[in-house]
C-alpha cells in the first residue's frame, strides 16, 4: 500500500491518541503538533515503524512567537521517509523562560549540528545534547539574534523610503 | 590616461638603454627594478568567503585569465602569497582568521578588498549581528573595488591599480620601509 498523509495521520492517532493535534496539510505536507515531553517518542515511533520508516531528518529549526503565552518558541522537525518518499513536519512548543526540549541526537546523529544552530539563534536548550554550544556565531555572543525582540530592520532608516527613489 | 595606455606604459621596463658600440648600457634604479619585478609576479592567496569569490574564480579562469598580468600562481598557503584578495563577507567569526592569515604572509604583502562587503559591510551594513563593517577594521587595505559583486574586469582593473601602486612605491609596506639610498650605477 502506498503511504499517504492520511495513513500516517491514522497511525499517529492510533498510537498517541489525543496527544497529537492540529493536523494540517499546507502545500500538501502533513503538519502536526505534539507536547514537547513526547517529542522523542514520536520521533522514534516514526523512525522504527515498519511501514513508516522516517529515517531521514531533513531539518530542525525554531520559530519565535512572542504573542503566544508560554508557547513562545516552537521547534520544528522535518522528516523524510526514503522508502515511501513522503515528507512530514511536526512542531513542539516551549515557554521562553525555560526553553528545554529533549535532544534528538540519540535517534539522528545529524541532529547534533542542527540543534546547535537552533540553540545558537533561538536559545533552545536541548537537554542531553553532547556538545551544546554556538556553531555559527562567535562564542562570546550573549544573545540569540533570531528572536523577535531584535528588529528585522532599523525603524529609523530613511534611505529606503520611496522618496529616495523619486516615487514618493 | 585611459587604462590601455596606462597598462602599456607600466608594462615597459623602468630605465633607459644607452647605445654603445659593443651593445648597450642600461641605466635604472635598483628600487624601480625590484618594484617592477615584484609587481609583475604577484601571487594571490586562495581566500574567498562568499559570492564575490565566484567572480574571483571566473577572473582566474580562461575567459578573463588574470595570468596575463602575472597573477596566475594562486597559493593555498599564506606563507607563499604576496597579495590577499578579500573576496566576500567578513563576519566576526572569520575576522581572527583573516588577521592571522595576513600576519603569516611574508613581507612585502598587499591587500585588495573586493566588493561592497569587504569594503564596508555592504548589504549587511544595517542591522547586522555578525558582519564586520569593512575588512579595513582588521587589516590595512591597498585597493578597494566597488560592486556587489564586482565584474571580473573590475577585479583586473584593481590588480593593475595595485601594480601601479607598487611601481610608484606608494603601498603601505613601501612607505613604511625606510627609503634606501639612491644607488647610482
Ligand atoms: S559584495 Fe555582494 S557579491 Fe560580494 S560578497 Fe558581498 S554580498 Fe556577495
Amino acid at each position: 500500500m502506498k503511504l499517504s498523509n492520511d495513513s500516517v495521520k491514522e497511525k499517529l492517532i492510533k498510537k498517541f491518541g489525543e496527544q497529537v493535534s492540529c493536523f494540517q496539510e499546507p502545500y500538501g505536507m502533513l503538519t502536526f503538533e505534539t507536547p514537547k515531553e513526547i517529542n522523542l517518542k514520536v520521533l522514534s515511533f516514526l523512525f522504527d515503524d515498519e511501514t513508516l520508516k522516517f529515517t531521514f531528518l531533513t531539518a530542525i529549526c525554531a520559530v519565535h512567537y512572542p504573542d503566544k503565552k508560554d508557547k513562545e518558541l516552537a521547534v520544528v522537525y522535518h522528516l523524510h521517509s526514503l522508502t515511501a518518499n513522503l515528507r512530514i513536519r511536526f512542531k513542539v512548543f516551549t515557554a521562553i523562560e525555560k526553553p528545554d526540549v529533549f535532544t534528538a541526537t540519540g535517534i539522528f546523529s545529524s541532529a547534533n549540528w542542527m540543534e546547535r544552530e537552533t540553540f545558537d539563534f533561538y536559545g533552545v536548550n536541548f537537554i542531553g545534547h553532547p556538545n551544546l554550544k554556538r556553531i555559527l556565531n562567535v562564542d562570546e555572543m550573549d544573545y540569540f539574534p533570531m528572536r523577535k525582540e531584535f528588529p528585522l530592520e532599523d525603524q529609523t532608516r530613511i534611505d529606503k523610503d520611496d522618496e529616495m527613489f523619486g516615487r514618493g | 590616461m585611459d587604462v590601455k595606455s596606462s597598462i602599456e606604459q607600466s608594462m615597459s621596463f623602468p630605465g633607459e638603454v644607452h647605445q654603445s658600440p659593443t651593445g648597450g648600457i642600461l641605466l635604472s634604479r635598483i628600487d624601480d627594478v625590484i618594484n617592477w619585478a615584484r609587481s609583475n609576479s604577484l601571487w594571490p592567496l586562495v581566500f574567498g568567503t562568499s559570492c564575490c569569490a565566484i567572480e574571483m574564480m571566473s577572473t582566474a579562469s580562461a575567459k578573463y585569465d588574470w595570468s596575463r598580468f602575472g597573477f596566475e600562481v594562486a597559493r593555498a598557503t599564506p606563507r607563499q602569497a604576496d597579495v590577499i584578495i578579500i573576496a566576500g563577507t567578513i563576519v566576526n567569526k572569520i575576522a581572527p582568521v583573516l588577521k592571522r592569515l595576513y600576519d603569516q604572509m611574508a613581507d612585502p604583502k598587499y591587500v585588495i578588498a573586493m566588493g561592497a562587503c569587504a569594503t564596508s559591510g555592504g548589504p549587511f551594513f544595517y542591522n547586522t549581528y555578525s558582519v564586520v563593517k569593512g575588512a579595513d577594521h582588521i587589516i590595512p587595505v591597498d585597493v578597494y573595488i566597488a560592486g556587489c559583486p564586482p565584474r571580473p574586469e573590475a577585479l583586473i582593473h584593481a590588480m593593475i591599480t595595485l601594480q601601479e601602486k607598487i611601481k610608484s612605491g606608494l603601498t603601505r609596506e613601501q612607505i613604511r620601509m625606510p627609503k634606501p639610498e639612491l644607488i647610482s650605477l
